[in-house]
């Protein structure tokens, strides 16, 4: 009879489902080794300590950023309007570098306009309940708009990336180590013990996973989504910063590029956009994958229409493999 | 392999495993035609697995499917109903944003057919215009019923049709089911209740464990035999246990929580009752009677639109679903789909209510927290070894997380709404018998359930609500099943239950909803039975 002649494939099979359920990072880990082998049969003898690190300080203001759409994403929603307000913020430092008080004083004032961005975006999304697609995209554009009218009115001043921002986002210690994972390896790690151990980490994913459920045992989920925007809009400014310092650009739109990969990260990396199921470490191997393929396409010396149409083609082919490893059979 | 053509559908040996968890090990089902088969088994032994790959929605590991001797592998419900497999769900399948009619014609489903049914079913004022999502649970499975009887299905699979049916409609569908008796066709009826399995079934196939361990003729006496394999064990004494506690319950407790004219809309008029401390107090209703309405404005849900609540003898007002926990009154829903993370842990479930207000945002204090989490999980008997994943866990054992996030951290005052809906006899008693518990160290209890039978079990007193108002309040000692059906139905002490007066009851609160109908004091003024008045009967 077939059934019995198809247990051991469909065991074998079935073990296989059950590490990508499980230990979603795995399999994500083994992908980016297979891409990592793939570049060093494209360029031999490229890969190495340097190429690492350098993949790794272009990952970081990506996997910051994607680190707001897990977290968003839990929640059944998403945060759109990250690009406008990375842009922003490393634009309004920039734009402080010849002024009194300095870049400090405009990395305050930067970080304080990404809260008020993250506060209108939590408001919107948890107290009147506009859809967070459409609320992040709208705050997106207002923070575009007003980004650009800061850049006229400060037009006669100089603007310029701070030498300390440039160091902290592009320099490495003894060439190896990025400075911004210093300032990155802690953020990283306050996000993953945040989502594991504390309550407010437990209560995104319950209301992604249950807004009833939540309610009934008595959560507000307007909190919870107000502080989530803040928090998403902050790490967004701090993202940006980096972003600056690691491009020495500072424009309203530097990190624009960066919104379709940050979502792609962590769909690649496990988080369920319908909210309740994912986590950052799979979203931190999945910002990795996306620079290396980046990385490999430019690699490949292919023209840029090319490498736009790879790069789409092969985020939705892996995010499609993944959600059809992991679903319930 | 041959099969027996006399039958018409024979599975053996079928097993499923979902992950490490064995929902099927061996379990075969043989029914012939004409037959009505009862499909008999506590919580988590199968049953609605078994269905489920009947009708082609799960695959199995291994066994074996024939339909009229012959085998079939079925890939898909579409599958499953071209070869005559259809099957009504515990769940509703309706498209709750489309109306009746364009559902019917998602499943290609002849209306004809569906009308003569609906018809029979005793729905007949059913407007085919409503929206899925605008009808009570009640309506909505007559309504699957009446569709998978009009598809005419060679075999026919009903599981917990009758689980959330007032008694009325209840009685219609096992008359309906009774009638198919003798064709061409056969009924897999799945049930917990005994009674009904003894009214309309001729044969019975019980599973446990995930096994076929017996087929029984059903007889005069057989339910002995049926729950003795269900078990595997003879069950004696879980029942007296918990009548034993009922009867140590304090008469004279200080108010705990009362109620003084509550209302809202058109369907709460006036709910006043008083819930003593140590106590459980039983709601008894025909469906939408207004229970509802009361356990959402007492779970901070919604707001009352007149009325005063009172807890400890302050009032209250409850803005949020918070401010009632606050106030120590906590609500099990009977909806587990409503009250879990069905993607999360039990540990996580459980933990929810403690991470919910902005003082639990912050570190988790994992070892206070596993050892709160183990001594619930062993005190309700959590079977968690699918922990990782609630949806994973049989229904029973779901519905004891629900229950253990709010036992966990000790409570002062318990909302049950139907929390043993669907749940086998075991599960059951361990339920009844954490309530008597909980009330015997000072909690109290306020338990609607549609099962009648089982208030005089758990419950000190009764009180009934009929259109809105409560119109009556029992001592658990006369409120037995009858006393407590003609007061629901609002009929005087002893006077029959006309069929007429049961189904226009429930007609009325199936027509009220979008447009105000007739208020329900009306609706008792047609019935040639004399209504009592609400002051005669409120005490």
């Amino acid at each position: 009879m077939t059934p019995a002649a198809a247990v051991p494939r469909a065991s074998t099979l079935r073990q296989v489902d059950r590490l990508f359920r499980d230990r979603p990072v795995v399999p994500l880990v083994a992908l980016l080794a297979l891409l990592v082998l793939l570049y060093e049969v494209a360029r031999p003898g490229v890969v190495g300590p340097t190429w690492a690190s350098g993949i790794v300080a272009f990952a970081i203001p990506l996997a910051i950023l994607a680190g707001c759409q897990t977290l968003t994403m839990l929640t059944g929603g998403i945060d759109l309007s990250v690009g406008a307000v990375a842009s922003m913020a490393g634009f309004v430092t920039a734009t402080f570098v010849a002024q009194p008080g300095g870049w400090e004083l405009g990395v305050v004032i930067a970080l304080a306009a990404a809260l008020a961005a993250g506060l209108l975006n939590g408001v919107g999304v948890g107290v009147f309940r506009v859809h967070p697609l459409i609320m992040t995209l709208g705050v997106g554009l207002v923070v575009l708009g007003l980004a650009n009218a800061w850049q006229i009115a400060t037009v006669t001043s100089s603007t310029g990336v701070p030498e300390q921002i440039r160091t902290l986002g592009s320099d490495r210690f003894l060439d190896i180590f990025p400075y911004s994972l210093v300032f990155f390896a802690p953020l990283a790690l306050i996000i993953l013990v945040g989502l594991r151990r504390t309550g407010y980490g437990r209560l995104l994913y319950a209301v992604g996973d249950n807004p009833i459920a939540a309610r009934l045992s008595g959560a507000r989920a307007w909190q919870v989504l107000v502080v989530l925007y803040m928090i998403s809009a902050l790490m967004a400014a701090l993202a940006g910063i980096l972003l600056m310092g690691l491009t020495n650009v500072a424009s309203v739109t530097l990190a624009d590029s960066l919104v379709l990969p940050s979502v792609a990260a962590a769909v690649i990396g496990g988080t369920s956009i319908m909210g309740g199921r994912g986590g950052y470490g799979g979203t931190l191997v999945g910002a990795l994958i996306l620079q290396v393929i980046s990385a490999l396409l430019t690699a490949l010396g292919q023209p840029e229409a090319v490498r736009q149409i790879l790069f789409g083609a092969i985020v939705v082919l892996v995010a499609a493999a993944y959600t059809r490893v992991t679903a319930e059979s | 392999m041959t099969a027996d053509p006399e039958l018409l559908l024979d599975a053996s040996d079928v097993a499923k495993s979902f992950g490490a968890v064995v929902a099927l090990r061996s379990a075969s089902l043989a029914v012939r035609p004409g037959e009505v088969h009862a499909l008999m088994g506590a919580n988590g032994a199968g049953k609605s697995t078994l269905v489920k790959i009947l009708t082609g929605s799960v695959r199995p590991d291994r066994g074996r499917i024939a339909i009229r001797g012959h085998e079939r592998t079925v890939h898909s419900p579409g599958e499953a109903r071209r070869n005559g497999l259809v099957s009504v769900y515990q769940e509703p399948a309706l498209i709750p944003d489309l109306d009746i009619r364009a559902n019917l014609r998602l499943t290609h489903t002849p209306i004809d057919g569906f009308r003569h049914w609906i018809n029979e079913l005793g729905l007949a004022r059913l407007d085919l215009s409503r929206h899925a999502r605008e009808l009570p649970l009640a309506s909505l499975r007559v309504i699957d019923l009446a569709r998978a009887l009009s598809i005419e299905p060679d075999v026919l699979m009903l599981d917990e049709i009758t689980a959330a049916l007032p008694a009325n409609l209840t009685e219609r569908v096992l008359e309906v089911i009774g009638r198919q008796k003798g064709g061409d066709r056969c009924i897999v009826f799945i049930s917990h209740r005994l009674i009904e399995i003894a009214a309309v079934c001729d044969r019975a196939t019980v599973l446990r464990e995930g096994a076929t361990v017996g087929v029984v003729d059903v007889t005069r006496g057989s339910e002995e035999q049926i729950v003795e394999l269900m078990l595997g064990q003879p069950v004696q004494g879980i029942a007296a246990a918990v009548r034993d506690a009922a009867s140590a319950a304090p008469t004279d407790a200080p108010s705990r929580l009362e109620a003084r004219g509550l209302g809202h809309g058109t369907k709460l008029v006036d709910a006043s009752f008083r819930l003593g401390a140590g106590e459980v107090l039983g709601v008894v209703a025909l469906e939408g009677q207004g229970q509802d309405e009361l356990f959402d404005i007492l779970a901070g849900a919604v707001r009352p639109s007149g009325g005063e609540l009172l807890v400890d003898g302050r009032p209250v007002s409850f803005g949020h679903p918070a401010d009632a926990i606050r106030a120590g009154l906590v609500y099990i829903a009977a909806d587990r789909a409503e009250a879990l993370l069905m993607q999360r842990s039990v540990r996580e479930n459980i933990a929810l209510p403690y991470t919910a207000r902005l003082p639990g945002w912050g570190l988790i204090d994992r070892a206070s927290e596993r050892e709160r989490i183990d001594r619930a999980v062993t005190r309700l008997q959590i079977d968690a070894r699918a922990g990782n994943e609630v949806r994973r866990l049989s229904g029973g054992n779901q519905q004891k997380v629900t229950i253990a996030r709010w036992v966990a951290g000790g409570v002062r005052t318990l909302l049950c709404f139907d929390p043993t809906r669907g749940i086998d006899i075991r599960t059951k008693n361990q339920i009844y018998q954490l309530l008597r518990e909980l009330a015997a160290a000072g909690a109290s209890v306020l338990l609607y359930t549609s099962e009648l039978k089982e208030v005089q079990l758990a419950c000190d007193r009764a009180i009934v609500i009929f259109g809105g108002r409560v119109i009556a309040e029992l001592d658990a000692v006369d409120a037995d099943e009858p006393a407590l059906l003609r007061a629901a139905y609002n009929l005087r002490a002893g006077a029959q239950i006309p069929e007429a007066i049961a189904a226009k009851a429930v007609e009325a609160t199936l027509a009220r909803g979008d447009a105000p109908g007739p208020p329900p004091a009306a609706v008792a003024a047609d019935a040639p039975a004399d209504p009592v008045g609400e002051e005669g009967a409120a005490r």
